[in-house]
């Protein structure tokens, strides 16, 4: 992989207010491959998804997409920035007052000048790809949580992206469901070779469509490499991650206690 | 600190704090003129969304706007006539409701409410596509959100407002002819006639200038306030709530400053 990555962060941090959420994250991500960013609640996995589409602006460091730095980008490179990217968002972000087929009809609608019925066809044919045909005219209030996400799948393909970002693409549905959608990441891998960026805790999944894994732990990266590499991995966060193995904080808390009771 | 500076204190902070919030309802509606002079795609699909948001808030509101404009149009009657009747006075009645009607209560009665059914609906509208991530996906699929949501309301409301306050002024005068025909010794032809007879073209133009001034207002208040709103569907009534009442009282000041200066240049000519 000698080529220039796709995307780029380089001691990357991001504070909300006082509290850093992460610190320092370096990351090279390459063109036709799948990172899956995986870690726990409040690792920071979103807050680095964010980042990376420019949604959050770093404290320091830098986010390269294609060579432009997001910091500084002009809202013009920004904007080109954006349309060769394509995110799905965990909870689908439908716009409300539109149709599925409207939701995903917007960017071509917007940025293309198609004529209507050019884009009728693109946008039936990006719902079967999705399994989703014929449901163009439902509100995204009448779909289920599962079909959402496929919708904003469909969304986020619309505009042929280089990059899709997927946000917890599988996070609460129900076993098949969630098979459906890794073997639907897994149809536009063999594809289209995308790059694609997956950020998830769902262990199974992730080891399942990555080429690459990212262990991401309180806000810095703990492990990077090939999921088999790091189904070996002997560090211990790691471990405990694929483990499934509970924080041992309240044990502390017992020990610290008995320490006192027993001492007396 | 001394009492007097802490209170200079609260007094500079609530300044500044109000010149800010003005300052960012100005930078909302300059985007939106930025935007609606973009590219012909663009202003095309912004037309549409603008007929969109005036069908709306705009035809919506008529019906509300007609019974609640006529029932002022009755009330001013009879408080006028209350005092008139002492002074023998009746037939001023008509000059009476039209001249209020047309210079200030119409345009004031279809601003509040149009806050109350567009204003608080623009700001629950944003400020939950916010805690959705809607405005996020916009903004990921390089669409502004300023351009794609705030400039058509300001151009619907723009032109709906002054439509709305014409046919409010109507219903008022209507309102009053009500009870000129039945309190007061009018046919409903003499109403009219004596309504035409006291008002000149100046009043109903001040009124259609200031409703102007109130649909940008009432558009500016409700966007700002869906745009600044927190994480929650409770932050999203407070930002609606917040959006009421914010318009009212800008509303009611721009009335004032406006009224001032047409009082100002009515009196020198």
């Amino acid at each position: 992989m000698t080529d220039a990555p796709a995307i780029s962060a380089r001691a990357l941090r991001v504070q909300f207010g006082e509290r850093e959420v992460l610190h320092g994250v370096d990351l090279d991500i390459y063109r036709g491959e799948t990172v899956v960013i995986l870690g726990g609640s409040g690792s920071g996995k979103s807050t680095l998804l964010r980042t990376m589409v420019g949604l959050e602006k770093p404290h320091s460091g830098e986010v390269r997409i294609g060579g432009v730095d997001l910091a500084t980008a002009s809202e013009r490179e920004m904007d080109s920035v954006r349309r060769k990217i394509g995110l799905a968002f965990q909870s689908g972000a439908l716009i409300g007052s539109l149709t599925v087929g409207e939701n995903i009809s917007l960017p071509l609608l917007e940025h293309t000048g198609l004529n209507p019925s050019t884009i009728d066809v693109m946008v039936r044919i990006k719902l079967e790809q999705v399994g989703l045909s014929g449901f163009e005219h439902y509100m995204p209030s009448q779909l289920s949580g599962g079909m959402k996400k496929r919708a904003a799948f469909a969304r986020a393909l619309s505009m042929d992206p280089e990059i899709l970002f997927f946000d917890e693409p599988s996070a609460g549905l129900d076993p098949i469901m969630a098979a459906g959608i890794d073997n639907l990441i897994l149809n536009l891998k063999e594809a289209y070779s995308m790059t694609m960026v997956v950020v998830t805790h769902e262990l199974a999944s992730a080891f399942l469509i990555a080429d690459r894994i990212v262990v991401l732990d309180r806000g810095s990266i703990v492990a990077v490499g090939p999921a088999k590499e790091l189904r070996e991995s002997t560090h211990p966060r790691v471990r405990q991650f694929l483990d499934r193995v509970p924080d041992s904080d309240s044990d502390d808390e017992v020990d610290h206690l008995r320490l006192f009771t027993e001492g007396a | 600190m001394n009492p007097a500076m802490r209170y200079l204190v609260i007094v500079g902070d609530a300044s500044e704090a109000a010149f800010v919030y003005t300052g960012g309802l100005a930078q909302l509606f300059y985007r939106s003129v930025l935007a609606l002079f973009a590219s012909p795609l663009k202003r095309g699909r912004s037309l549409e969304r603008a007929i969109h948001q005036a069908k709306l808030g705009g035809v919506g509101a008529v019906p509300i706007i007609s019974l609640i404009a006529f029932f002022i149009g009755v009330i001013l009657a009879l408080q006028g006539a209350y005092e008139l009747r002492t002074l023998g006075a009746m037939q001023l009645v008509a000059s009476l409701v039209a001249i209020s009607v047309t210079r200030e209560l119409g345009p004031l009665i279809t601003a509040i409410v149009v806050i109350g059914r567009s204003g608080s609906a623009f700001a629950a509208e944003i400020a939950t596509m916010r805690v959705t991530e809607e405005l996020d996906a916009l903004e990921t699929m390089a669409l502004n959100p300023v351009t794609f949501l705030v400039a058509p309301k300001f151009l619907a409301m723009a032109l709906m407002l002054p439509c709305l306050v014409i046919w409010a002024d109507l219903m008022g005068v209507l309102g009053g002819s009500f009870f000129g025909v039945l309190g007061a010794n009018f046919t409903f032809a003499s109403y009219m006639t004596a309504t035409r007879d006291a008002l000149v073209l100046r009043d109903v133009m001040t009124g259609l200038v200031k409703s102007i001034v109130f649909g940008l207002v009432i558009t500016a208040v409700g966007c700002q306030e869906g745009f600044s709103t927190g994480p929650g569907a409770e932050e999203v009534g407070k930002s609606t709530t917040r959006a009421v009442v914010i318009s009212i009282f800008v509303v009611v000041v721009v009335d004032l400053v406006f009224t001032a200066l047409f009082y100002a240049t009515q009196g020198a000519a």
